[in-house]
């Protein structure tokens, strides 16, 4: 984003970056930057708080207003990343014949769909709708018991399918849930909390095991996982 | 999980040298037109998505809120986004700028890039960077405000 500011400025357009990540604008200083220390994926800082964020663009374009740059200016409130799992229901078990985390994504649909109906949009569907994330899931439990990820029966490269199942679980959220949650809290009840995330993971590690290449499993899932 | 071990990581990485920081003076907010450039592999649903190399950027008409995250990095919070577009993407709080006489418009079209780039940053440097910034000159846009994820 900052050589992006720098091609921008060049070409005659005044900018102003929101800046995530404080050591890149150091080292490729943009010409007007403000550094927020909020969680990574809100450079706005706090969703559903539009008094927060007129604060940051107020601050931002206030950067406009100076002679010469380049300049680099903190937000003053930190916004911290919340590591503890979201308080969200899951469904109880309804069909034990299945592995959980295909029973589990089945009965998270209606909240997915409710979601979905809200905002009349949804980011599942890089590689395959809703409808297939169950089998999604069952393909990576197979993986995680030990078959080979090649003849799972993957419906598409495996960084894909965790990107739309991970969406269809964080969506599925947010209609479980009363106010936004905090950075991070999401992704840890993913990843934690759910059968969901779990066989994601172990699947993960099983590929990594069985000597899959590094970057069809690394970015199945955030690199501190 | 924190998010400091991805910042250090992404600050630590190589960079390129690339010289004098450039500087344009901008005209009054208030007589500015505005367009947000995001690199959060946005797109509207239906258009092409990004592939995981993709520095080539996608645009994003002023009107439009079906808008789908295609960001192939797993290390951020994509719940934010997923209750709240603005958090990334300030669309609605740039109509408000506009309607209260605080910026003078709202750009008719905006981007996405994907945050992809090769080692010498030459792809964004000098292809779909300067078609982008043409693209917003001929919008007779004055300001980019630029959000990251």
């Amino acid at each position: 984003m900052c050589v992006l500011a720098h091609v921008f400025e060049a070409a005659g357009l005044a900018t102003v970056a929101l800046i995530s990540v404080r050591g890149v604008a150091e080292r490729l200083p943009p010409p007007r930057g403000l550094y927020g220390e909020f969680p990574l994926g809100r450079p706005l800082g706090k969703p559903g708080d539009a008094a927060f964020q007129h604060d940051v663009l107020r601050r931002a374009f206030a950067l406009l207003e100076r002679a010469s740059g380049p300049v680099l200016e903190d937000y003053p409130e930190v916004v911290e990343s919340d590591d503890t799992p979201l308080a969200c229901a899951l469904p109880p078990r309804h069909d034990a014949s299945l592995p959980a985390a295909v029973d589990e994504a089945r009965a998270l649909r209606a909240a997915y769909d409710r979601t979905l109906a809200a905002r009349g949009v949804t980011s599942v569907g890089r590689a395959i709708d809703a409808d297939a994330v169950p089998d999604a899931l069952d393909a990576l439990h197979r993986i995680a018991e030990g078959a080979a990820w090649p003849e799972a029966g993957l419906a598409a490269d495996p960084v894909s399918i965790a990107h739309d199942i991970r969406s269809y679980y964080e969506e599925a959220a947010i209609a479980l849930t009363d106010a936004p949650p905090a950075g991070g809290q999401t992704e840890a009840w993913f990843y934690e909390q759910t059968a969901g995330g779990r066989t994601l993971l172990a699947a993960r590690a099983a590929m990594q095991a069985g000597g899959a290449p590094f970057p069809l499993w690394f970015y199945m899932a955030r690199a501190t996982r | 999980m924190s998010d400091t071990p991805m910042r250090d990581y992404a600050a630590g990485t190589p960079m390129p040298d690339l010289g004098p920081t450039p500087w344009s003076t901008p005209k009054p907010l208030a007589e500015s037109r505005v367009a947000i450039v995001t690199t959060a592999a946005l797109h509207v649903v239906g258009d092409d998505g990004f592939t995981n190399d993709d520095t080539s950027f996608r645009v994003i008409p002023r009107a439009r809120r079906d808008l789908a995250l295609g960001h192939w990095s797993p290390n951020f919070d994509r719940a934010g986004f997923a209750a709240d577009l603005d958090v990334v993407f300030p669309i609605d709080r740039l109509e408000e700028l506009a309607a209260e006489g605080v910026i003078g418009s709202v750009a008719p079209r905006h981007l996405a890039f994907a945050g992809n780039q090769e080692d010498t940053l030459s792809a964004i440097r000098l292809d779909s960077g300067p078609r982008a910034a043409a693209l917003l000159a001929g919008d007779a846009v004055d300001v980019v405000l630029l959000t990251p994820v």
